[in-house]
């Protein structure tokens, strides 16, 4: 008889999500004890979030593989985490003073988010089909109670609805292309699946394919792609807008990690096969994004359009699939934190009880009363549209210059063409904030977390544009 | 005799599962009341586990096993958040009729 | 030593604009002008600090690289954030920082009764810093963040009186516009960067012969590219139609972004460019019958306009058109002499123009004008001096510049771009002195209740020393006699260019790809200067620019009935008054269907919706279209439904 060995589990290298769910279990017992006073869970969270984001680095020498290779610890997944890391603290930040406003009195709130958190950690980490299914699993069931987490709103409600209904449903899409990629190639691990592909022990080809197509349908609800957006107004919109800002940046940058892996480490073979679908995909959630948010006349509709067409210049990144378009894809995913959480922070600051002052046309003559708070959305959005020198875009000047050395010509052009158009809207607001005269009085309390949420974004925006070189050298590590 | 020679082929699992899936995605797109669409997105994953199991069993590998008991996992959680969803919804508007949730749109 | 210096350029600018934008309404006006003001003087005597310095270290070592530090680099790319002083940068920076101070100062009078004066110095000073970083980039995406960075700047000052709201539209349209010509250019840099691996200046125009084909396709995509957004930001056919418009701004803006330096940039790109339009003979040619084409073109409508902003704006699009002409026959140094002595009589004519204004309180149509000549001497001195420059009058400015690009339309070119500049030469006298006769001379038909009054010192001052600079500012570049011209040795390094070498080049590159290289040998031969066509054309010149005087001088002071006589009921005179309609044929063959489209799109797909499609695709969907058709009105079913589709147009597709 063999002997028995215990299980090689290397629990260091996932110490972030241990330190995580710790922290989230914490806050929710921790809320048991105390009363209506939250602030304390609103610490021990942010200090569950650095924690998580110190101990990631816990791992030297990278990549490390860990549990038979269904999980790695490398830069992609560190820099993932910081960026998880950083997304969750700012979320929660400009939720202190939000919840306080609207009477969101429920200590859950922040240990969803920390879970919500730990699911990005290992979206962004797993190299296994059942991780990323998990993970996605884990970070979707968070934002569904997040989304719906104002039970006596109908909005909220509806939009818990539509997101969780949409969700179960893409999911469905999602497992069933795993499944035929499993069926097809035997295994679930990413590397054994590219390897069955370059061996030629591919079951069915056809089985295959129709995998592929299903997988880019759940991954693409995941980040919101055309056609398969059409929840994200609704759900952006309904959803309490610190929820909003959080799901517009940490959980769309963990499934677009994951569709990475997936699409570069699984079936990279199979690209010619995929990457038209994807081009296809690119250029009309660019269209749709851009050209949906021209229409809007509702902040948050058109933040939510921006998303979309944001996604569709992130998609190129996975086209690319080069060592440069990793890179690329992390360093627009936190340059595109600090400007999300910046825009939202504003957006959250003009409203007060009972009117959050959504529609676009309450920004007029904002540069009036408040310059600075108008200076700041100004760069926000700019940054967005993408004028340089800020952060926006030198993120997508790497995204674009990474499909330019795959030769992908025409795809950058019509990217460029839409980030064109794009400002065109971004331009909208800023016309209101400076050459409108105000509509209505502004009664805007400036509470100091959310100003420090909104300092952060600023440095972060000017930061990443005018000195992008360290991070970038970071990105680029591996 | 051989065993084998008697089982059903793998092509006949796979087209009862591709068929429940389609089955779960029509109940989907025309049914109205929210539980029954969800039943039908449990219909779906289900038809991913007979995939699952199937090609466990004829490819003899075992991760799908590991792989459906994850799903159901997770269904069941998504189950408890779905119902506490349509719950607090019905709270405010005593329907679960899908058409009566659209205060949002463009 | 001095070159070290290079880096303060740009900062003070920027320093200024933060503290004027940040603490401008609590430290009182006269410490925003002064900040304001001053902040772009520091950085003109830097400049001449490092202008001194250039001009002591010998010929062949006349460029300089600061760089300040990476900006970013990715991969085997790296984009350094850096400086390149050469002659021609040189000679850019030295006429901006110089003509942006006299303008300042201007501004410190002409804005005075304004609320937000803080507001327009710190925009102005951001827009200095725009433009010295377009100037002194050492790279493409340097070049680009000054180029996004001077539209901006120029949208929110053409917007600056928002409560206007044709100031709005009009701040909206130049952004708009600009962007189409930004787009292109983005699209060369990326071009370039694809293909050279870099985007540093010296690097490309340096492997610019070895990698590129003489007259091939790449070097003519990547040139006209580049023309297209010079184009947006100079204002020429088809892109110009926003920089009328942008005369809704404040006038020393007009004077200052477009008139002197911003518009110009487009001309500064493609001249830094010279090394790569060089090899592209059909971009040339575009460029040069786009520039001369603009020259008349904008000079026909300019002859037409009653509002003396509008006048000199489409004035300002036919010198532009010169430029370009120049630039496109190779005379690269003529375009930078016309750039800059243009840049002295227009920011003069401006400023006067913004003086009458500001004499009449506000009146801008010179309907209403007229006899000022005696209530404002100073300005109507400056105006007049500047107006003799820009039509051409021996022995002023404009003369010589404008006579140089003449000459070489016709030497280096052909006859018929040296008929346009000539034609352009004869319209630019005649509606100059239009402008000049309905101001200032005749009968006043200004408001009874309106008294015209001089300007302050701090307007005039400016006033003169522009006009100063205008009536000599052509001794940079006497020619005739070879070694005469100063400007053309001075920028001579930087327009070297070996032809023999790259053609030798090109022809191997051809080779390997098995096809004939063309014999090109004509183009080595040298360019002779022929000494007595120049004379002769110089006299034309001056009595075509005498013609178009007296044709104005009949026209608008002997027999003021004249023109109404002949424009009355005449088709070509209201085709010209309304701008070509070129405004009406952009709202409705771009901007409305594009408007109506995404309309449609949004409010008929999106929210009504979905029905359209949800009909169109149930049908291919068989049994389903009955059900979908029923029970439409549910809206998470009709998102579910078109995933499905999504699905299935996917698969389709992946077959």
């Amino acid at each position: 008889m063999e002997p028995i060995t215990a299980p090689a589990i290397d629990l260091v290298s996932l110490a972030p999500v241990l330190v995580l769910s710790v922290f989230g279990i914490m806050v929710l017992v921790t809320d048991l004890f105390i009363g209506k006073d939250k602030s304390v869970l609103v610490f021990i969270s942010l200090t569950g979030l650095l924690m998580g984001a110190i101990s990631s680095l816990a791992k030297y020498n990278l990549p490390v593989h860990s549990f038979n290779g269904a999980y790695i610890v490398d830069h992609l997944s560190v820099f993932f985490t910081f960026i998880f890391c950083i997304s969750s603290a700012l979320a929660i930040l400009v939720s202190v003073d939000f919840n306080k406003r609207e009477g969101i009195k429920v200590g859950e709130y922040y240990s969803l988010i920390l879970f919500c958190t730990v699911g990005m950690v290992l979206l962004a980490s797993a190299t296994d089909m059942i991780m990323i299914f998990l993970g996605i699993e884990i970070v979707s069931i968070s934002l569904y109670v997040l989304a719906g987490i104002r039970r006596n709103d109908p909005k909220s409600n509806e939009a818990a609805l539509k997101y969780f209904l949409l969700g179960a449903f893409a999911t469905g899409f999602l497992l069933y292309g795993m499944t035929l990629l499993y069926g097809s190639t035997g295994s679930t691990k990413l590397v054994m699946i590219a390897s069955a592909i370059r061996n030629g022990g591919v079951a069915s080809e056809p089985l295959l394919l129709m995998g592929v197509v299903l997988l880019i349908i759940g991954l693409g609800f995941k980040v919101a792609a055309v056609p398969f957006h059409m929840w994200a107004p609704d759900v952006y919109q309904g959803a309490p807008t610190p929820v909003t800002a959080f799901m517009a940046v940490g959980p769309k940058a963990a499934s677009l990690a994951a569709f990475y892996r997936i699409f570069s480490e699984a079936i990279p073979q199979l690209s010619p096969s995929w990457e038209i679908l994807l081009c296809v995909v690119s250029v009309i959630t660019m269209f749709v994004g851009n050209l949906g948010a021209i229409m809007q006349t509702n902040i948050k509709r058109l933040l939510a359009f921006s998303s979309v067409a944001h996604v569709g210049y992130l998609i190129i990144a996975i086209i690319a699939k080069n060592s440069l378009s990793s890179s690329a894809l992390m360093f627009y995913m936190l340059t595109y934190a600090f400007m999300i959480f910046g825009t939202f922070g504003i957006v959250i600051l003009l409203g007060r009880k009972g009117d959050e002052n959504l529609e676009i046309e309450n920004y007029s003559g904002l540069a009036y009363k408040h310059p600075v708070l108008a200076l700041s959305m100004t760069i926000f959005l700019l940054s967005l549209g993408g004028l340089p020198p800020l952060a926006g875009f030198v993120a997508k000047f790497f995204v674009f210059s990474a499909a330019l050395k795959e030769g992908f010509l025409i795809l950058v052009i019509i990217a460029v063409l839409n980030s064109a158009v794009s400002l065109y809207y971004y331009l909208k607001v800023i016309v209101f904030m400076y050459m409108k005269d105000p509509v209505k009085e502004f009664d805007i309390t400036l509470s100091p977390m959310t100003l420090f949420v909104i300092a952060i974004s600023i440095f972060g925006t000017i930061q990443l544009g005018i000195f992008p070189d360290s991070i970038i050298a970071l990105a680029q590590a591996n | 005799m051989d065993i084998e020679m008697e089982m059903v082929p793998l092509a006949h699992y796979l087209f009862l599962s591709a068929t429940l899936f389609v089955i779960g995605v029509v109940g989907v797109l025309v049914r109205r009341n929210a539980i029954v669409v969800f039943m039908s997105i449990e219909i779906m994953l289900n038809a991913v586990n007979i995939s699952l199991i199937a090609f466990d069993r004829y490819l003899s590998l075992h991760d799908g096993q590991i792989f459906s008991f994850m799903v159901m996992c997770v269904a069941a959680a998504e189950v408890s958040v779905g119902l506490a969803i349509i719950i607090a919804l019905f709270r405010n508007k005593p329907t679960i009729n899908l058409d009566e949730f659209n205060i949002m749109k463009s | 030593m001095l070159l070290k210096l290079t880096g303060l350029v740009p900062l003070f600018p920027l320093i200024g604009c933060i503290i004027n934008g940040f603490l401008g309404l609590r430290i009182g006006k006269n410490a925003v002008g002064l900040i304001g003001a001053g902040a772009v003087g520091l950085s003109f005597l830097t400049t001449l600090f490092i202008f001194a310095g250039l001009v002591m270290t010998p010929v062949e070592e006349r460029v300089f690289e600061q760089v300040l530090f990476t900006w970013m680099s990715a991969g085997d790319f790296a984009v350094d954030f850096g400086f390149q002083i050469d002659p021609l940068s040189m000679t850019m920076m030295l006429f901006v920082t110089g003509v942006g101070f006299l303008i300042h100062v201007y501004s410190i009078g002409y804005m005075h009764e304004e609320y937000s004066f803080y507001r327009f110095f710190a925009y102005l000073n951001l827009f200095m810093f725009s433009m010295l970083l377009l100037i002194m980039g050492n790279n493409f995406l340097l070049m680009f963040i000054g180029w996004e960075g001077v539209g901006c700047c120029s949208y929110f000052l053409i917007g600056y009186y928002f409560e206007k709201k044709s100031a709005c539209d009009a701040g909206t349209k130049a952004f708009v516009m600009n962007r189409v010509g930004d787009f292109a250019f983005l699209l060369a840099v990326m071009y370039i960067f694809n293909i050279f691996g870099s985007i540093d200046f010296t690097t490309v125009f340096h492997a610019a012969p070895e990698k590129l084909i003489y007259d091939g396709e790449t070097v003519t995509i990547i040139t006209l590219l580049l023309f297209v957004g010079a184009c947006g930001k100079s204002a020429q056919i088809p892109l110009y139609t926003w920089l009328p418009d942008a005369m809704e701004g404040p006038t020393p803006v007009s004077a200052l972004i477009h008139a002197a330096t911003m518009v110009t940039a487009g001309v500064y790109m493609v001249v830094r460019c010279n090394a790569l339009f060089a090899l592209a003979p059909l971009s040339m040619t575009t460029v040069a019958f786009v520039g001369g084409g603009t020259a008349v073109f904008a000079a026909t409508i300019g002859m037409t306009q009653f509002d003396i902003k509008r006048v000199l704006a489409y004035s300002t699009v036919s010198q532009i058109g010169y430029m370009f002409l120049a630039v496109g026959v190779g005379a690269y140094t003529a375009a930078i002499f016309h750039m800059v002595t243009h840049a002295f009589f227009k920011a003069c004519l401006f400023l006067g123009s913004g003086s009458v204004i500001h004499g009449l309180h506000g009146e801008q149509d010179m309907r209403k004008m007229g006899a000022l000549k005696d209530h404002m001497p100073i300005t109507f001195i400056t105006f007049f001096v500047s107006t003799l420059a820009i039509a051409g009058i021996f022995p002023l400015s404009g003369f010589f510049s404008k006579d140089e690009i003449l000459y070489h339309a016709l030497m280096d070119g052909n006859v018929i771009l040296w008929g346009m500049g000539i034609t352009g030469a004869l319209l630019t006298a005649f509606y100059m002195f239009r402008l000049v006769f309905m101001t200032f001379f005749g009968e006043s038909r200004v408001d009874p209740h309106v008294h015209p009054h001089e300007s302050p010192k701090v307007m005039t001052v400016p006033l003169v020393i522009l006009a100063g600079l205008a009536f000599f500012g052509g001794a940079l570049g006497i020619p005739l006699f070879h070694g005469w011209h100063v400007l053309h040795n001075w920028l001579e390094p930087v327009f070297h260019f070996d032809m023999a070498s790259a053609l030798e080049h090109s022809a191997h590159l051809l080779h390997e790809q098995g096809k004939h290289a063309p014999s090109l040998t004509h183009l080595l031969e040298p360019a002779e200067h022929n000494l007595w066509v120049e004379v002769a054309l110089m006299a034309l010149s001056f009595s075509i620019a005498v013609a178009g005087i007296f044709g104005a001088y009949m026209c608008y002071i002997k027999m003021p009935h004249l023109p109404a006589s002949f424009t009355k009921g005449q088709w070509g005179y209201d085709l010209v008054k309304n701008k070509y309609e070129v405004d009406e044929l952009y709202d409705e063959t771009i901007v409305k269907p594009t408007l109506e489209g995404s309309t449609l799109l949004w409010k008929e797909v999106d929210a009504k919706g979905i029905d359209g499609s949800v009909n169109g695709t149930a049908k291919t969907l068989g049994w389903l279209s009955n059900h979908a058709r029923t029970f439409q009105s549910g809206f998470v079913r009709n998102y579910a439904l078109f995933m499905v589709v999504g699905f299935i147009s996917l698969l389709i597709i992946s077959l």
